[in-house]
């Protein structure tokens, strides 16, 4: 009974709290009680999947009760376990943060429930084991972020949300592309069978590399991955604050998930080509990120270049496919989505409070918000990757994996991509919180105390993140066994048959 | 949409517009349209057809009294919130699947049984229909939301 109900909650928890809210009407304070409750909802929900996945393994419900390769299913395994939760994480403290950021206009027009239809969309995305639903739910998400980009309707936001929109629809069209192709060649959408039947197949692959690139370039659009992420720098500009954090933090993620999902089961024949390719745009994706980092003083954009080298580091692990590699990668996606969103609270703080977006206008503000100053450090040294905090392990890994498998170039990249990270944030908590006083009487008298609730809250998931990564080692093994040994994911399809 | 091609059309000092072709046609083709949507929706299960499409069907229905008329008279006809049937019918389309957990059974799988019915004869009852009544409403007052929205957006 709980096998067929556990895995749909992540799904069916935002989606009828926005069918709820709805239903609700224009009621702004009776959203944020609905939209708090199904946050916090979400997160248990997603705990009990981890216990249920780490006691009893991969978990499969099969929709309609039709069995797999003929039905949809839907597939948690560890990795999917642990998306899962960190998005319910993010979206709690993201939705008490937006009490007191986006605006009550804002939430009169149905935020909250767009912000529940991203959820619903991004979960199953994450938790779909059939590579058709994976679209289905890539395009919900998508409908919704549309929605959320342009919600307000200032100028900025028009502007860059129509390059968001014809950039993703353009991209959406390739997925469907590159599905038909995979469907012709293999004759499944089931992601597992798929996987089974390339593995027992003996004849030509190299249709299979003409797929991979196709896919490449649909989640590379939606990851940020160079050259596709033209686009991602002035779209997520554009929004306010607290659906940045779920764009930062969520939307590039689920893009780079794919990827992994892909490359890990069906592009395994010809990685000469499709991982060295990966590879080789993940560096360049993280040059171009550093040099966009060093190149700004404005507090988001360092943020959302960080954004870009976080997206190449993750890829520079999934392009070595060995174990470490994806245990390097899987730690730090995690790592990443906790961290961005603890980075774009405090920054969003920061802007809240003085309105400016530009770190060389502050100054000073040690002496106003010690607090707020010393949780950003910490937080600029876990981005960074500072051993006892959570993106040293991350990056440990993936090193080592480079350096195993004699991608030294790699390797030495990624490592001076941290002091790039470390250089760009740190100068901005030096810029705002130390330096010449600036005239605090032009701060601004908002009411913050949520604000500085979620933003804390979110360092301190990080913090225990880094702590406690020894002890969530055998989940994380678990989860990138799935990725670097695919047929233990797509074991379950031969259980059915 | 009409109101404003009419308020126009008098600010420019020419006479109102006369659409009684118009008008006239379209209260007979409304029926025969939304007919046509409830036929394709029961048709959708083993034959094409279904929810979506019906749906849209139904909505391309009133959105041409939308043109003929205007706003006023079709919420005059249809004094209903899209808002509402809208929600109401992403209730049918989710609530139904998860009903099916009452069952022991897994989310989406449909119960169904042939009851017999004096006049008709032997008839099945599906649980799909209630699913598909839930995309049929979504759908249409989706469909006609959006063209109601850009039509006031261009006052």
């Amino acid at each position: 009974m709980t096998t067929n109900i556990l895995p749909l909650l992540p799904i069916m928890i935002p989606f009828f709290s926005g069918i709820i809210m709805l239903f609700v009407g224009k009621r702004p304070i009776a959203h944020r009680v609905i939209a708090a409750i199904s946050g916090l909802l979400l997160i248990f929900s997603a705990l009990w999947l981890i216990i249920e996945v780490y006691q009893n393994g991969t978990m499969v419900t099969f929709l309609g009760n039709w069995a797999a390769p003929f039905g949809i299913s839907l597939v948690i395994d560890m990795a999917a376990a642990l998306l899962v939760t960190t998005t319910a994480i993010i979206t709690f403290f993201t939705i008490i943060y937006s009490f007191q950021t986006i605006g009550i206009e804002r939430e009169n027009y149905y935020y909250y429930v767009m912000i529940m239809f991203m959820i619903t969309g991004i979960n199953g995305a994450f938790s779909t084991g059939d590579i058709f639903n994976m679209f289905v739910f890539f395009e919900v998400f998508l409908l919704a972020s549309y929605v959320l980009i342009t919600l307000g309707g200032t100028k900025i936001q028009l502007q860059e949300g129509f390059k968001y929109i014809v950039v993703n629809i353009i991209s959406s069209n390739f997925f469907v592309l590159g599905l038909a192709y995979l469907y012709s060649v293999t004759g499944s959408l089931n992601m597992a069978d798929i996987s089974n039947k390339l593995a027992g197949f003996d004849g030509s692959f190299s249709i299979m590399s003409l797929v991979a690139v196709v896919f490449l370039f649909v989640f590379a659009t939606k990851a940020g991955v160079f050259p596709l992420y033209f686009w991602l720098p002035g779209s997520y500009y554009a929004p306010p604050m607290p659906v940045l954090i779920l764009f930062g933090a969520l939307l590039t993620k689920v893009g780079v998930y794919a990827i992994a999902r892909t490359y890990s089961l069906f592009f395994m024949d010809n990685t000469a080509f499709t991982h060295q390719m990966l590879l080789f745009l993940a560096l360049i994706t993280i040059v171009m990120g550093c040099i966009g980092a060093l190149s700004f003083s404005d507090m988001k954009k360092v943020i959302i270049y960080n954004i870009i080298i976080a997206v190449g580091i993750i890829l520079v692990g999934i392009a070595m496919m060995d174990e470490s590699g994806m245990l390097g990668a899987m730690y730090y996606l995690i790592h990443d989505m906790i961290i961005k969103a603890a980075l774009f609270m405090l920054v969003g703080f920061l802007i809240y409070r003085t309105g400016q977006t530009n770190a060389d206008r502050l100054g000073g503000l040690i002496k106003e918000h010690p607090v707020v100053g010393w949780m950003f450090f910490l937080a600029a040294l876990a981005l960074a990757g500072v051993p006892p905090l959570s993106g040293f392990y991350g990056k440990l890994f993936i090193v080592q994996s480079t350096f195993e498998n004699g991608q030294y170039v790699a390797g030495i990249i990624v490592l001076a991509s941290s002091l790039v990270v470390l250089y760009s944030v740190v100068s901005l908590f030096i810029k705002a919180f130390w330096g010449e006083d600036m005239d605090f009487t032009t701060l601004r008298p908002v009411k913050s105390d949520k604000i500085l609730f979620a933003s804390i809250a979110m360092v301190i998931v990080s913090i225990a993140f880094g702590l406690a990564a020894d002890v969530l080692y055998p989940l994380f093994e678990m989860a990138a066994q799935s990725f670097y040994d695919p047929s233990s994911y797509s074991e379950y399809i031969t259980e059915v048959e | 949409m009409k109101h404003t091609l009419k308020k126009t059309e008098t600010e420019k000092g020419q006479k109102q517009m006369n659409d009684v072709f118009l008008q006239f046609v379209s209260k007979v083709v409304f029926f025969i349209v939304i007919m046509f949507s409830f036929n394709l929706f029961f048709a959708g299960h083993y034959t094409p057809g279904g929810g979506f499409v019906g749906g849209l069907l139904a909505a391309s229905a009133l959105i041409l009294l939308l043109i003929a008329y205007d706003k006023k008279t079709l919420q005059k006809m249809l004094p209903i919130d899209f808002r509402m049937v809208l929600t109401v019918g992403l209730l049918f389309a989710a609530g139904i699947p998860t009903l099916s957990f009452l069952f022991g059974t897994p989310f989406f799988t449909h119960q169904h049984t042939y009851i017999e019915v004096p006049v008709f004869g032997e008839i099945a009852l599906h649980s799909a229909v209630l699913f598909d009544i839930g995309v049929f409403l979504t759908v249409a007052a989706t469909s006609l939301f959006i063209i109601v929205l850009v039509g006031e957006a261009e006052n």
